[in-house]
């Protein structure tokens, strides 16, 4: 009997030991996701606000993978702002990463007054998603749109 | 003449600009008539019920936004129809990117979730770029003067998409209690996450 139980013990050790690995995705509210808006490093800084469930998102997302394979190296620092909610937005969120192969930094933001927080991240940003800013040091660009690598490329490269 | 050319070039770029941004608020609202899921046809204009003005609102079924705000917006049209501001629904989108977003479908869900308000289908997708509607939900809310619509309101229901009951402040319906008591809404604009207006000429 006692053996029986130790044996569980084991076991339930061995599962979460595997789950201590797979680490939860950060998740902010808007005054604490800030930060990532105005780094002041000499890096270019692509900062995309997406959901899993959005199309025009999804279909741009090798994009975004392709602008981190090529030019991270290069002083391109990307952040992937997840916007989902509703239940298990951790393991869904998880779950696109490993499917889409995202090697680039994924938080979510969880802060529903949306209202007080738009303006902040750009005044000409309406609210719908895809959105991306680019921006460094000394400009900023807000791109309320879906992009093809090509568009992406160039409009980072006028921020290098 | 070359003084005529440059006025007319301004008056094209001004044009230009007012169609490209949509309406503001104070602007007066174009008439639309569009197919509800009734099979009939709905002229704002010739809408008996919109005595006092209207609550227009761009919405669709395959948002998650939008989804998450339907049984807010039957609970707004049951309270202000009789009010003379009922709720009239406008789905924005092309079915041929949102499948879920097809007329035949917008009957369906006015059917599950009984909707007491128009569901219209702007099928030429030209409505919504006359308002300026960018995401879905977005709303439009106007008021009757005289024998025209103006709008008075834009933006979001309320402050929390995800969250009925953790909801503080109640954006619309404030503008429109604001409205029936001869007041201007405040704030008057405010803005909302959600989902893009699916259309193939946009990057969207």
């Amino acid at each position: 009997m006692k053996f029986k139980y130790l044996k569980l013990v084991i076991l339930l050790l061995l599962v979460n030991s595997t789950f201590v690995f797979s680490q939860d995705i950060k998740v902010y509210n808007f005054n604490g996701f800030e930060k990532y808006l105005q780094k002041t490093g000499d890096k270019v800084y692509v900062v995309n606000f997406w959901a899993t469930w959005c199309k025009p998102c999804v279909k741009e997302i090798p994009a975004f993978n392709k602008l981190y394979d090529e030019y991270t190296k290069q002083g391109v620092e990307l952040i992937l702002v997840n916007l989902d909610f509703g239940k298990d937005v951790q393991s869904r969120v998880k779950q696109f990463i490993k499917i889409h192969q995202i090697k680039a930094e994924v938080i979510i933001l969880d802060d529903p007054d949306t209202n007080a927080w738009i303006n902040k991240v750009d005044i000409n940003w309406s609210g719908g998603i895809p959105a991306t800013v680019i921006y460094n040091k000394s400009k900023r660009k807000l791109y309320e749109q879906s992009f093809e690598y090509e568009f992406l490329e160039k409009e980072v490269k006028s921020f290098l | 003449m070359k003084k005529q050319n440059i006025l007319f070039a301004l008056i094209m770029a001004v044009s230009f600009t007012v169609n490209a941004q949509g309406y503001q608020v104070g602007d007066k609202a174009s008439d639309f008539n569009l197919k509800n899921v009734t099979g009939e046809n709905l002229n704002l204009y010739n809408y008996a019920d919109a005595e006092k003005g209207a609550i227009v609102i761009f919405t669709c079924n395959h948002c998650p936004y939008a989804i998450a705000y339907e049984d807010r917006i039957i609970e707004l049209d049951k309270t202000f129809r009789e009010k003379g501001y009922p709720v009239i629904a406008i789905n924005p989108n092309d079915p041929e990117i949102a499948p879920e977003d097809s007329f035949e479908k917008m009957i369906e869900r006015a059917k599950e979730k009984s909707f007491p308000f128009p569901y219209l289908f702007d099928e030429k997708q030209e409505v919504y770029k006359i308002y300026g509607a960018t995401r879905t939900p977005h709303v439009y809310l106007l008021k009757k003067e005289g024998q025209d619509f103006k709008v008075a309101y834009i933006g979001t229901i309320d402050d929390n998409y995800k969250d009925a009951g953790q909801v503080s402040k109640k954006y619309l319906a404030d503008a429109v209690n604001a409205l029936l008591d001869n007041k201007k809404p405040d704030p008057d604009f405010t803005k909302a996450i959600g989902c893009s207006i699916k259309d193939k000429s946009t990057k969207k």
